[in-house]
């Protein structure tokens, strides 16, 4: 907790620098409320991934077919299904397999694939942070570029680049994901520019990595661009109708001015938002483009544990996806408070 | 991975004025291949993208299944006997092998192979690599195998097998795929161990996504394994693996979408490589239940179709029709004059009223996961059936589970075979009266007395006529529908050289590919 701790008090002395942060006697009681609200928000969160594990437990079993079935596939006979049954412990009542699943994951141990007897911390784990990887990559690139747009449109709304961003923004997010790509695979991969595919070996270095996964963040931040600048720009335009933005420009600020400094601040909570919501997407959502540029993510991982009723697996991604909503909100929730004074110090 | 072009001594671009005359005019094998004149020569990384592979795929050879494992495998273990390309046996880890009835069978193992580790192969570990598959707690998928076996054991370099009744076609599930020699301590082997006798040995493999191997510097056969690094790569997306092969990511990619054939021909970037074999795309009907369990029904349904157009319209020509004969022209027995069976709504009809009937509806349940296309199939023969009085409604069915919920569940469905080396294997898995796999469920008393006996004649003719009238019992009384054979179709840069024939035995060169074939 310790770097989100000092992260928020980096924030805060930020706002209290703002024109509207005047009272800054009252940061301890804000701080204190912040403490308790991420306290709060985190029992929540562990009673909220308690819930998802058993409903995608409860899920996997009400799928056709069991992990025997289809390890041995087509060729499954009665007596070789029997026995790696057996093996995997599958004929144990499905109440029974849940608990020793969640006394196994209360102890730290996600126990091990069913189907191929590794750890699971180790199977999911690479793929994790190939995953963030991507997401990151996707959000260093799409965030800063969505907010840049989003705030010139605000500044210029109604002009040429307003409604050409607008257009653009909203024609790629209308296209489905696998289409993008196809796309860009055509004018840059086939092209010789950049790789059609993803290949992370230990040999892999940062660099080579930016360049290979360039396609499948770039086609990523198509798909969520849209989204935040749009949000940025209806957050900002409704605060340039209000009495303070007026005021400010009868003083004779310049536009850039006024939406910087006076507009920004106050448009902050909804932008957060949904930048936290669109980074979780990033996390969760990319399975397409995985398949498509052969990136080895999490999403793959889980479809083959899904096809292969490797309930464990499962289980360990699913939480990891839900642990990802739940943070990314609290993370959400914490800064839109701290970014807004009458929040932080209310009486 | 940039310079994998180099060790191979010509350049891309080289290679395609070369290879011009050839890529245009599109090469289908084994017709002829100009490519494969030159020597087999030493050097380069072989980039293989396979739609198979996931994250479960493990090192037991029990539970092998689909061609990533099959391939990986190729490369890193020996098995006792090899299918030649021309589909004759070949001796692999068993120099010989020899049997006075058919019944016990001697296996000479050969000397002087080693593993990976340095460890020498012995007849022990021949010994329990066949046990791992034998016994009440074995999770192979090959133990049926086993069942007429009443004891393995060693003397001196040779493994002597015993089966509980004679069997001339013993030695060829030997070599399936199921069963590679591994290192064995204690009369046990190790199912997870990456160690073999194979030309190369295991760098990195994570399931599902790539395994990188290196050259054995030690493999026992000086004219096999000319590449100096093979690295298989899982993709399953048809389209990255097409676009893989264009961009030069990999080498070899397989089931190339009979759709874009023609369009990667005209890149030139590639070449397609187009295997007749025994693969077959079958539709089981249940013999058990009405209106299938009268023959005459299921012949008016085997009429009432067009299997040029199947051929033509699902494997855009990659393949060949087929008269209901799971015995392929790659096999030995193989009844190529059997009487053929045409679209004829005449005779159809003619059948139905011999089963009193004037019209017909049934249900064919189908998804690809059968086989690619098997719903496109299945409604082209419902057009076709109409003008024979047949209603056939196609119910698309979900591909996740199909083979739990659909497959010898419902009575009319899509399925397909691998195609078996030998005709007893296939009858005996998928034909005879209550076998596991006999998925029409269809039983024949002159044919499984056929069976028995064919298996343990010696005399080639009658042999020959045995299977023979099996396949016409299959076909004209069977209540398997069997419309074409499928050919492998694989596509590879025009770098890739491969020897004049190339096994129908299985998909890649009968999985082979990585150690039989080189870079030109």
């Amino acid at each position: 907790m310790a770097p989100a701790g000092s992260a928020c008090r980096g924030l805060s002395a930020n706002a209290a620098q703002r024109p509207q942060g005047k009272n800054n006697g009252k940061r301890g009681d804000g701080m204190n409320d912040i403490w308790r609200m991420i306290g709060q928000r985190l029992l929540l969160g562990v009673l909220t991934l308690f819930i998802i594990s058993v409903v995608i437990f409860g899920a996997t079993e009400l799928l056709p077919g069991d992990l025997a079935r289809e390890l041995l596939g087509q060729s499954a006979t009665e007596e070789t299904l029997a026995a790696l049954r057996e093996q995997l412990g599958l004929n144990d009542p499905a109440p029974l397999r849940y608990w020793n699943w969640l006394t196994g994951v209360l102890q730290g141990d996600f126990g091990v694939s069913m189907a191929t007897q590794k750890p699971i911390s180790e199977l999911v784990g690479t793929r994790l942070g190939n995953t963030l990887f991507l997401a990151l990559y996707a959000a260093a690139l799409s965030v800063p570029l969505s907010l840049l747009l989003g705030v010139l449109a605000a500044l210029w709304r109604n002009s040429i680049f307003d409604r050409a961003s607008n257009a653009l923004a909203l024609t790629a997010i209308s296209f489905p994901e696998f289409f993008v790509a196809y796309i860009l695979v055509l004018w840059l991969a086939q092209t010789g520019i950049f790789p059609s595919m993803v290949r992370i070996t230990s040999a892999t270095t940062t660099g080579d990595l930016l360049y290979s996964a360039f396609l499948p963040a770039l086609t990523l931040t198509l798909v969520v661009t849209a989204h935040m600048m749009r949000m940025t720009r209806a957050a900002i335009i409704n605060l340039l109708a209000s009495p303070y933005i007026e005021m400010a420009r009868l003083k004779g600020m310049s536009p850039m001015r006024v939406v910087l400094r006076h507009a920004v601040p106050n448009a902050l909570a909804p932008i957060i938002n949904v930048v936290a919501l669109n980074l979780a997407y990033l996390i969760t959502g990319v399975v397409v483009v995985e398949v498509v540029f052969v990136y080895p993510g999490l999403g793959q991982l889980m479809i083959d544990a899904v096809t292969n009723r490797d309930i464990a697996v499962v289980q360990a991604i699913a939480l990891i996806f839900a642990a990802a909503y739940v943070l990314l909100n609290l993370l959400a929730d914490v800064l839109s408070t701290i970014t807004n004074p009458r929040l932080m110090h209310r009486k | 991975m940039t310079n994998t072009m180099t060790p191979r001594g010509m350049t891309r671009r080289g290679m395609l004025k070369s290879g011009m005359a050839m890529t245009a005019a599109g090469l289908i094998l084994p017709t002829g291949m100009a490519m494969a004149q030159s020597e087999p020569k030493k050097g380069g990384v072989f980039r293989i993208g396979l739609g198979h592979g996931s994250t479960t795929d493990s090192y037991d050879p029990g539970l092998w299944d689909q061609l990533y494992v099959q391939t990986f495998a190729a490369a890193r273990v020996n098995y006792l006997i090899e299918i030649a390309a021309d589909g004759n046996l070949a001796p692999e880890l068993a120099e010989s092998w020899d049997s006075t009835d058919g019944a016990t069978w001697v296996f000479k193992i050969r000397e002087g192979v080693s593993f990976h580790s340095g460890k020498p192969m012995t007849p022990d570990d021949v010994v329990a690599s066949l046990n791992h598959h034998r016994g009440d707690a074995s999770t192979s998928a090959v133990k049926p195998f086993f069942d007429p076996v009443t004891d393995i054991k060693v003397d001196g370099q040779n493994v002597v097998v015993t089966l509980n009744a004679a069997n001339a076609d013993f030695p060829y599930l030997m070599s399936d795929y199921h069963l590679p020699i591994l290192p064995s301590a204690e009369g046990k082997i190790d199912p997870t161990t990456t160690d073999g006798t194979g030309g190369y040995i295991v760098e990195s493999y994570e399931p599902g996504v790539q395994a990188t191997m290196n050259r054995n510097p030690n493999y026992w056969k000086a004219d096999r394994a000319h590449f100096d690094q093979i690295i298989i790569l899982t993709i399953l997306d048809p389209a990255a693996r097409l676009n893989a092969l264009m961009t030069g990511e990999v080498d070899l990619i397989d089931q190339v979408d009979p759709a874009a054939i023609a369009l990667l021909e005209s890149r030139g970037v590639s070449k397609i490589l187009s295997v007749s074999g025994n693969a077959h795309y079958v539709f089981p009907m249940d013999a058990r239940t009405a209106p299938f369990n009268d023959n005459n029904v299921r012949l008016a349904l085997k009429y009432a179709f067009d299997r040029q157009e199947l051929v033509d319209k699902i494997l855009a020509g990659h393949g060949s029709v087929a008269n209901d004969n799971p015995i392929g022209p790659a096999n030995r027995y193989y009844f190529a004059e059997m009487e053929a069976k045409t679209y004829d709504p005449d005779k159809a009809k003619f059948h139905l009223k011999e089963a009193g009937m004037d019209t017909l509806e049934v249900t064919l349940s189908a998804a690809n996961a059968a086989f690619s296309g098997a719903v496109d199939a299945a409604v082209l023969m419902s057009e076709k059936a109409a003008a024979a009085g047949i209603t056939i409604n196609v119910d698309r069915v979900p591909d996740d589970g199909y083979w739990d919920n659909v497959w010898m569940k419902k009575p009319f469905c899509a399925s397909y075979w691998g195609g078996r080396p030998v005709e007893d294997q296939m009858f005996t898995t998928a034909y005879v009266s209550g076998a596991e796999w006999n998925e029409s469920f269809w039983s024949n008393e002159s044919f499984d007395k056929l069976l028995v006996a064919a298996r343990s004649e010696l005399d080639d003719t009658k042999r020959r006529e045995m299977y023979q009238e099996m396949q016409r019992l299959v076909s004209f009384e069977g209540s398997t529908i069997i419309p074409m054979y499928n050919n492998y179709v694989m596509a590879v840069a025009n770098s890739v050289s491969t020897p004049e024939k190339i096994s129908a035995n299985w998909n890649l060169d009968g999985f082979r590919c990585v150690e039989r074939w080189w870079f030109a």
